[in-house]
């Protein structure tokens, strides 16, 4: 497909999804909840969204990465908190 | 177009879709041992789910012309009780001579935890010594690249397994290439909230090639789609992709990989 048939073929869906997206962040905005809130899924789609604007490739790739426990070993238990989406602690940092 | 759904939970679905997926094309389905939704009380509940594996489903798809066949294990969900999960484990001989079963699976990690892992091995080294293929059941979500890597470690530190015995299922964008560059198979699953969209295994196929990999709904009693292949194939086609194309995805592939079982002859 061309670049234009891509479009023609995706574009109202995907034009959708992002104004779904919007509206839900206006819901959060919305919804009671306190000054204090801190939930790891709010920071992680953000700093996912700017992945898609940084002029790379491998949106999607990155983007799950970001989404992804970053750490290696095996766990001694399960975690009682239930799969959120993204990691319940945010990565590191990269290094300069 | 005829295709096979390599892995789906018709336990936990209907007849009517049987029907459905016949009139889709569904000349297969293969069904991996997996969680039920809820945590068995005993062992014993596992010889009853297995009957129903290799007695009751290969009954209920075959009117529909459709072979049904299975894989047995004791699933990572609930294998964080060592000590249960090798009582299921035990269970499993009683069966392996069911003229259905292709192999071991779906077996891998779930939370990731030390106990999942320890049963991942045993059960690696059980389908070593039975000769038996193997289906892995990668995690879910934050938890399937670290998942994915553990479990490739395991099936390297085990020694006796061949590469392309192995399918790792559930890949996606951020495990794709891992699990290829070993000379492992790879399953994309075509699931609504987790996993992949028919538009997104579509663009991982034209990303890397379709050698080694398919596709498959991983229907359950969750929401999932048990017609997601027919849906894939449409995608694929709608891209211009030739009919050869899209078979060799949804039907050469999984006949290729399950054939290495002899008692495999569907499609
Ligand atoms: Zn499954």
């Amino acid at each position: 497909m061309t670049k234009s048939q891509v479009l023609d073929r995706y574009f109202l869906e995907h034009r959708a999804k992002l104004i779904d997206l919007a509206a839900f962040l206006d819901r959060v905005d919305r919804a009671p909840g306190g000054d204090n809130f801190h939930d790891p899924r709010l920071p992680a789609l953000r700093e996912a969204l700017a992945l898609l604007h940084d002029g790379q490739p491998d949106r999607a790739r990155r983007v799950l990465e970001r989404f992804s426990d970053p750490t290696e070993a095996p766990l001694d238990t399960a975690p009682p908190a239930p799969v959120l989406g993204v990691p319940h602690h945010p990565p590191p940092a990269a290094g300069p | 177009m005829p295709y096979i759904d390599p892995h789906i939970h018709m336990v936990s679905r209907t007849t009517d879709d049987y029907a459905a997926m016949a009139a889709a094309g569904c000349v297969a389905v293969t069904e991996p041992a997996f969680w039920a939704g809820f945590d068995r009380s005993s062992p014993e509940g596992f010889r009853d789910y297995f009957r129903q594996l290799t007695q009751v489903e290969p009954r209920r798809a075959a009117p529909f012309g459709i072979d049904h066949y299975c894989w047995l294990c004791v699933n990572p969900k609930e294998a964080e009780d060592p000590a249960f999960a090798r009582e299921v484990i035990q269970l499993i001989p009683e069966f392996l001579d069911a003229p259905n079963v292709l192999g071991i699976g779906e077996i891998g990690l779930n939370r990731n935890t030390r106990n999942e892992l320890q049963i991942l091995e045993e059960q690696i080294a059980f389908a070593a010594e039975h000769d038996q293929l193997i289906l892995v059941h990668t995690p879910h979500l934050e938890d399937k690249r670290k998942g994915t890597t553990l479990i490739l470690d395991a099936l390297r530190r085990n020694g006796n397994i061949s590469t392309d015995r192995v399918l790792i299922d559930h890949v996606e964008e951020h495990t794709i290439r891992m699990v290829l560059d070993e000379g492992y198979w790879a399953g994309m699953t075509l699931y609504p909230d987790t996993k992949c969209t028919p538009q997104r295994a579509a663009d991982l196929i034209e990303c890397y090639g379709s050698e080694r990999l398919w596709v498959n709904s991983a229907g359950d009693w969750g929401h999932s789609d048990p017609l997601a292949v027919p849906k894939f194939q449409q995608e694929f086609r709608a891209r211009g992709h030739a009919a050869d194309a899209v078979d060799r995805v949804t039907l050469d592939n999984p006949r290729a990989f399950l054939s290495q079982c002899e008692r495999f002859s569907a499609g």
